[in-house]
C-alpha cells in the first residue's frame, strides 16, 4: 500500500514536469519553428514605439537569446525556487512559483492567478455539492423505477441537460431570474469572508445551478447506468437473500459499489472545472481563473496563459493522484492485493 | 411396476394433499413476458419437502432449476416475473404473502447459497461484516455479539483460524473457502430450509467432495430441509433423498434417488444417464448422447417438450406429439411424465438401456 | 518407445511413432511489486514436465483448477514461450521459434478452446471464422474457400446453411462445433483441446466427446486433451498424466492408472468424483483431501503434495520424489506410492 502511494505521487510529479515541458515547448519553441525571433517575442514587453536596439537589449536581459534549454531551465528554476528579474534599471526577485511577468501589466503572473483561486473554487465546489447531491439521487431514483413514467421524464430532462450548452442555459436563467425578476444579481461575486456568507451563496446560485444542470444530468445518467449494472450482481442477490431490507440493499450494496467509477469521474470533472469554468465565469462575469484565461489569450498575454495552463495541470493531476489514493480507500482489492 | 393402472390414477392426488409437507410447492409456474415472447421458466412444477430431508433437482442448463429456487426466495424482482401456484413453507403460502412478509423470512427461515461464491459475496466489505449483517438482520444484537457469532460459524465450517480470517476480504478467500464462508452465512440463522444452487459448480473435485460433505453434516446438525440444485448427476447422489428432474420447465420424473438411479422410467432421464461417462462402471466404447439441443422456453414443442429429441416418441400413436403427458404415479410414488405404456417402458428399459448404462 | 509393426499395421504406418516430446518444460510468470516493479517471485504455472505424445493416442492432463494444465496448452502450441525445457514436434524444436517462423508449423498445432463464448469473434459470419485459417496461410482450396468451409460444417454436425449465421445464433454446443470446424480446417496433426466439454450440458457434451472420437479416427488427429472431469478423461484418453501445482505426479495408460493409481493424489482425485449411485453413498471408503491446493508462488519444498497427503513422512518435505516407471508405462512420482505389487518396485532412483 504505501509502495502504492509513493509511486502514484513520483508519478504525478514527473507528470507535471512533463506539462511544463510540452507547455514550455508550445508557447516557446513553436513560435521560434515559426520563425519569430527571440527580438520578435521581446518585443511585446516593450512600447510599440521602441525602437530595434532597445527591443534587442531587452531580448537579451529577459533571456530570449540563450538557447532554449537554458530558458526551460530559468523557467523550471522560477517555478521551484523564484527567479530574479533584470529591469534594466534594476532586479526584482519574483518568488516562487514564479511564472513570469505579464506582458501587458508588467506585474507578475502567480499573485494575480491566486487572488482568483478562490473565485473559481467557490464556483466549483458549491455546484458540484450540488449536482452530486441531484444527480446520483436523481439516477438512483431512476434506476430503481427503471421504465415507469418518472424515469422516462427524469431521463428526457436529463438528456436536454447534456445536450444544451452552458452559454444557453446560463443566459435563459439570467434573463429570467436577474433581469426580468430581479431576484439575483447580473454578475459578479461577494467574498467569502466576514461578511455575511449568505450574500456569497446568493450571488453565486444562479452559477452554481446552471454549471450543476449540465453535470447532474450527466451523473444522473451515469449513476443510472451504474446502478442498473449492480442491481443485477450477484451479492445484491446475495444481500437480498439474506433478508435485508430493500433500502439497505440499495444503499449498501448496490450504490457502493455503483458510485466507485462515478468517484473517477467526479476527481477529473473538478480538477478541471479548478482549472477554470470558462464558459459560466464568462456569462457571469465571475472574476475566476476562466475568466482570466480568456482575458489573457485575447491579449496573447503568453506568460499569463502559460500560467493558467499549469494551474490548470496541476489541479487536473491533483485530481487524478486523490481519486487514485481514494479508489484504494475504497477498493480493498486495491489496497490488498 | 406390476400395480395396476387404476390405483395409480389417484396416487399423485393424495400425495398433494398432503398438505402437512414443511415445504409443500403446487402447480408453481413463472413465466416472464419479453419481448420475443412469455418465457415459460418454470411450467406447473409441485413438489414436498420434510425437515431433515434432501431434494435434489437435476436438469440441463435452462430448465428452471434456479427460477424455481428463487421463486421460493422471493427473489424474483416485483414486476418482472409472473408467479402463480402456492408455495407453502410450513404452511405460511409464500406466493401471497407481502413482500416485507417474504424478507422477514429469508435468511431466517429459507436461506440460500449460490453457485460462484466469489461474485455472491460483496467485495468490499469484509467475510465477518457480511455474515453479522446477515445475523443483526434477525436478531437484535450488538456487533461485538454478532461478530463472536460470525466467528464460531466460520469455525463451524471449518475455516481455519476463524477469529482472524473474519476480517479477510472474499478475494482473499480460496475458491473452497468462500463456498464455505457463504456457507457459513447462509446457516447463520438457523435456518428451517437451505437452497443450494449449484454449490460446487465453480469448485474442483476435491473441494467440491468437501463441502458437500459439509452441507451433509451441517444437514444433520441443524436438521433443516435441504434443496440440492445441479446439473450433476453425481453430486445429487451424494446428498438428494429424493430427486426431481426437470425438463424444460417442467418435472418429467420425481422419486427417491434409490429409483431414479437404479429403476428410472422417464427417455430423458435415460439419455442423461447414457450420456455421462461413468467412472464407476467399465468404460463403454460409446456415449449416447439425447440428439437436438434443449427447447427455447417460448417456443416449447407442442405435446410431450421432450419429442424431437425422444427415441420413443414414435411408439405412442401420435399422443407424445399432442398431447403433454402428466406426472402420474407408475408405483411406489415414482412420478414419470410419459405417454409409453409401462410394457413399452419396461421393455426399453431392459433391453436398449439398463445394459449400455 | 513401441515399434510398430510394418506388416500389421499397413494403414495407418504412422501410428506408435513419436509426434511430441516435452523435456523439462517450465514456464514461471513473473511477479513484480514495490516502488520500482522489481521481480520479487514468480508464479510457477509449470515447473518441469517430461512426456511425449505418440502419434494417433490421446493423452490427456488433468488437474485441479490452476495447477498448469492451460499454461502446458499454450506452451505446446507455442501461444507462450517457455521459460526453461524442450518442445519437439516431429523432430525439430520448436521452444523458443519467432512467430514468423512458427507460422507454418500453426496447421500443424492446433488448439481448442474451453469457452464456447469468448472464442468465437461475435462480428464475425460462421463461415469467416471457419475460412479465417484458410485465408492467414494462404492456403488453396480445391473448389473455393466456401464449399471447403460447408464441409467443414457437414463433417461436424453442423449444416452448410449455418454458414452465413453469427455465432451468438448458436448453442454453446453448436459453437463448440464451429470451434472444432475451424481447427480442423488445416488438417493439423496434433490438436490440443482445452476443456473442449466443460462449459457444455451433459447431453451435448457426450454429442461433442463422439465427434472428437470420430475425427480423431477419420484423420489419424493426436489429441492432448485438457480436462478436469476425471470420468470424461477416461472416457477418451489413451494415457492420462495427473498435474499437481506445476509437476506431473503420475503418468499411465488410462488402464493401469484408473484401476491402480499409485499416487495417493491420484487416488484422493479418484475418490473424490461424485457417482451417480447411490449405493456408493454407504460405503464410506473415501479419501478425503483437507484443505485447498496451495498457491503456485511460494509451492511447498519436495514433494508439492504434502501438506495435503495422508501418507507424508518426515522425507517428503526434503527430498523431491522423482517421476519414476515404477511399472512398464506407468510412472510415478512419490516416495510411498499406493498399489504397488512387488516389493522390489522401489528403483535405483539414480536413472
Ligand atoms: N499470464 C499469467 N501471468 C501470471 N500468472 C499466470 C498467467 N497465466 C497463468 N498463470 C497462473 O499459472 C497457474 C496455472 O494456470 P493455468 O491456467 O495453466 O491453470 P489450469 O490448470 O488450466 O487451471 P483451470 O483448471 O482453472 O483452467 C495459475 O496459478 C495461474 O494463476
Ligand atoms: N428475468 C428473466 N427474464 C426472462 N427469462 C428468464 C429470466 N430469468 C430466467 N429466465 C429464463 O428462464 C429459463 C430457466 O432459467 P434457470 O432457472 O436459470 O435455468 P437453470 O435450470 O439453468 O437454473 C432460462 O431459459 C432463462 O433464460
Ligand atoms: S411422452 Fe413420448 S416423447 Fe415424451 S418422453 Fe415419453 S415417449 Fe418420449
Ligand atoms: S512423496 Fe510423500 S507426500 Fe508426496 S505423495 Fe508420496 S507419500 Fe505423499
Ligand atoms: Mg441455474
Ligand atoms: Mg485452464
Amino acid at each position: 500500500m504505501f509502495a502504492y502511494l509513493v509511486r502514484r505521487v513520483i508519478g504525478a510529479v514527473l507528470l507535471l514536469f512533463i506539462v511544463t515541458a510540452v507547455t514550455f515547448a508550445i508557447f516557446f519553441l513553436v513560435p521560434r519553428l515559426g520563425g519569430a525571433t527571440a527580438d520578435d517575442l521581446a518585443g511585446r514587453y516593450v512600447g510599440k514605439s521602441a525602437g530595434q536596439e532597445q527591443i534587442h537589449n531587452t531580448a537579451v536581459r529577459l533571456g530570449f537569446t540563450d538557447p532554449l534549454y537554458v530558458q526551460y531551465g530559468r523557467f523550471v528554476k522560477g517555478l521551484v525556487v523564484g527567479q530574479e528579474y533584470n529591469y534594466g534599471t534594476g532586479t526584482e526577485h519574483c518568488p516562487a512559483p514564479c511564472f513570469g511577468y505579464s506582458f501587458l501589466t508588467q506585474q507578475p503572473v502567480w499573485p494575480d492567478l491566486v487572488s482568483r483561486i478562490p473565485v473559481t473554487a467557490s464556483l466549483a465546489g458549491g455546484a458540484a455539492f450540488i449536482w452530486l447531491i441531484t444527480g446520483v439521487g436523481t439516477g438512483i431514483i431512476s434506476a430503481l423505477r427503471r421504465g415507469s413514467v418518472l424515469d422516462r421524464s427524469l431521463m428526457s430532462v436529463a438528456l436536454a441537460g447534456v445536450s444544451l450548452p452552458i452559454f444557453f442555459t446560463g443566459l435563459l436563467s439570467l434573463s429570467i431570474f436577474s433581469y426580468s425578476l430581479g431576484w439575483t444579481q447580473q454578475g459578479g461575486v461577494n467574498p467569502l469572508d466576514e461578511t455575511n456568507p449568505l450574500w456569497w451563496a446568493y450571488d453565486l446560485i444562479l452559477p452554481w445551478v446552471t454549471l450543476a444542470f449540465l453535470y447532474a444530468a450527466a451523473y444522473a445518467r451515469l449513476t443510472r447506468a451504474g446502478m442498473l449494472e449492480t442491481m443485477n450482481e450477484d451479492f445484491v442477490r446475495t444481500a437480498r437473500a439474506k433478508g435485508l431490507t430493500e433500502r439497505t440493499v440499495v444503499l449498501r450494496h448496490g450504490l457502493r459499489s455503483a458510485l466507485t467509477p462515478i468517484l473517477t469521474i467526479f476527481g477529473l470533472d473538478l480538477g478541471l472545472l479548478m482549472g477554470g469554468a470558462i464558459l459560466t465565469e464568462t456569462t457571469f462575469s465571475l472574476p475566476g481563473i476562466g475568466q482570466y484565461a480568456v482575458i489573457a489569450l485575447r491579449a496573447n498575454d503568453l506568460p499569463k496563459v502559460l500560467g493558467v495552463t499549469l494551474v490548470a495541470a496541476f489541479f487536473i493531476v491533483l485530481a487524478n493522484l486523490v481519486v487514485d489514493l481514494l479508489y484504494a480507500v475504497v477498493d480493498p482489492r486495491v489496497r490488498i492485493s | 411396476m406390476s400395480e395396476p393402472i387404476e390405483e395409480v390414477q389417484d396416487a399423485p392426488v393424495q400425495r398433494l394433499e398432503r398438505g402437512d409437507a414443511f415445504l409443500d410447492v403446487r402447480d408453481l409456474k413463472v413465466h416472464f413476458p419479453t419481448d420475443d415472447g412469455v418465457v415459460k421458466s418454470v411450467d406447473g412444477i409441485s413438489f414436498q419437502l420434510e425437515r431433515g430431508k434432501t431434494l435434489g433437482i437435476v436438469g440441463e442448463s435452462g430448465s428452471g432449476k434456479s427460477v424455481t429456487s428463487l421463486s421460493i426466495m422471493g427473489l424474483h424482482p416485483p414486476g418482472v416475473a409472473n408467479i402463480s401456484g402456492q408455495i407453502f413453507l410450513d404452511g405460511q403460502d409464500l406466493v401471497t404473502s407481502t413482500r416485507e412478509e417474504v424478507r422477514l423470512l429469508r435468511g431466517k427461515r429459507m436461506a440460500m447459497i449460490f453457485q460462484d461464491p466469489l461474485s455472491a459475496m460483496h467485495p468490499f466489505y469484509t467475510v465477518g461484516t457480511q455474515i453479522v449483517e446477515a445475523y443483526r438482520v434477525h436478531n437484535d444484537v450488538s456487533k461485538q455479539v454478532a461478530k463472536k457469532h460470525a466467528i464460531e460459524m466460520l469455525d463451524r465450517v471449518g475455516i481455519p483460524q476463524p477469529d482472524k480470517r473474519v476480517d479477510a476480504y472474499p478475494h482473499q478467500f480460496s475458491g473452497g473457502m468462500r463456498q464455505r464462508a457463504m456457507i457459513a452465512m447462509a446457516l447463520s440463522c438457523d435456518p428451517d430450509l437451505l437452497i443450494a444452487d449449484e454449490p460446487t459448480t465453480a469448485l474442483d473435485v476435491t473441494v467440491q467432495a468437501q463441502i458437500l460433505d459439509l452441507i451433509r453434516d451441517l444437514q444433520r446438525e441443524f436438521n433443516s430441509a435441504v434443496i440440492i440444485i445441479t446439473h450433476d448427476l453425481g453430486v445429487v447422489a451424494e446428498l438428494a433423498d429424493d430427486i426431481q428432474v426437470m425438463y424444460a420447465g417442467r418435472a418429467v420424473e420425481y422419486s427417491t434417488a434409490e429409483d431414479i438411479f437404479d429403476r428410472p422410467q422417464h427417455p430423458y432421464t435415460w439419455g442423461l444417464l447414457g450420456s455421462m461417462p461413468r467412472i464407476d462402471r467399465e468404460r463403454t466404447e460409446r456415449l449416447i448422447p439425447i440428439k437436438g439441443t434443449p427447447p427455447s422456453l417460448i417456443n416449447v414443442p407442442k405435446g410431450c417438450a421432450f419429442n424431437p429429441r425422444c427415441n420413443y416418441a414414435h411408439l405412442n400413436g401420435g399422443a407424445s406429439e399432442t398431447d403433454r403427458p402428466e406426472l402420474l404415479d407408475t408405483g411406489n410414488g415414482h412420478l414419470v411424465a410419459c405417454h409409453l405404456s409401462p410394457q413399452e417402458r419396461q421393455k426399453a428399459w431392459e433391453t436398449d438401456i439398463k445394459p449400455k448404462l | 518407445m513401441t515399434t510398430t509393426d510394418a506388416e500389421e499395421t499397413p494403414v495407418v504406418p504412422k501410428i506408435g511413432e513419436e509426434l511430441l516430446s516435452v523435456d523439462g518444460l517450465v514456464k514461471h510468470f513473473p511477479i513484480r511489486k514495490g516502488l520500482l516493479q522489481r521481480q520479487v517471485g514468480a508464479v510457477q504455472a509449470v515447473d518441469g514436465l517430461t512426456f511425449n505424445v505418440t502419434r494417433g493416442e490421446t493423452l490427456s492432463l488433468v488437474g485441479e483448477s490452476g495447477c498448469g494444465k492451460t499454461t502446458t496448452g499454450r506452451l505446446l502450441t507455442r501461444l507462450l514461450e517457455p521459460t526453461a525445457g524442450k518442445i519437439v514436434f516431429e523432430g525439430r524444436d520448436i521452444s523458443h521459434l519467432s512467430e514468423g517462423r512458427m507460422r507454418p508449423l500453426r496447421r500443424d498445432v492446433q488448439m481448442i478452446f474451453q469457452d464456447p463464448y469468448g472464442s468465437l469473434n461475435p462480428r464475425h459470419t460462421v463461415g469467416k471464422i471457419v475460412g479465417a485459417p484458410f485465408r492467414l496461410q494462404n492456403v488453396k482450396t480445391e473448389h473455393g474457400v466456401k464449399r471447403a468451409v460447408q464441409e467443414l460444417l457437414e463433417l461436424v454436425g453442423l449444416s452448410p446453411e449455418h454458414y452465413n449465421r453469427y455465432p451468438h445464433e448458436f448453442s454453446g454446443g453448436q459453437r463448440q462445433r464451429i470451434g472444432i470446424a475451424r481447427t480442423l480446417a488445416l488438417r493439423p496433426k496434433l490438436i490440443v483441446a482445452d476443456e473442449p466439454v466443460s462449459a457444455l450440458d451433459v447431453s451435448i457434451q457426450a454429442q461433442v466427446v463422439n465427434l472428437l472420437e470420430d475425427l480423431q479416427e477419420e484423420f489419424d488427429l493426436t489429441y492432448v486433451m485438457i480436462a478436469h472431469d476425471l470420468s470424461v478423461v477416461r472416457h477418451v484418453s489413451d494415457r492420462v498424466a495427473v498435474m499437481y501445482l506445476g509437476k506431473i505426479v503420475e503418468l499411465a495408460d488410462r488402464v493401469s492408472l484408473y484401476e491402480k493409481p499409485m499416487h495417493p493424489y491420484t487416488v484422493a482425485l479418484l475418490s473424490a468424483v461424485p457417482v451417480p449411485d447411490t449405493k456408493r453413498k454407504a460405503k464410506q471408503e473415501r479419501i478425503r483431501l483437507q484443505g485447498d491446493v496451495p498457491s503456485p508462488i511460494n509451492p511447498p519444498p519436495a514433494c508439492r503434495f504434502h501438506t495435503r497427503c495422508w501418507k507424508a513422512q518426515e522425507i517428503c518435505k526434503t527430498t523431491e520424489p522423482p517421476l519414476i516407471e515404477l511399472k512398464p508405462g506407468h510412472q510415478t512420482a512419490c516416495h510411498f506410492p499406493e498399489n504397488v505389487d512387488a516389493p522390489a518396485a522401489k528403483a535405483e532412483p539414480a536413472s
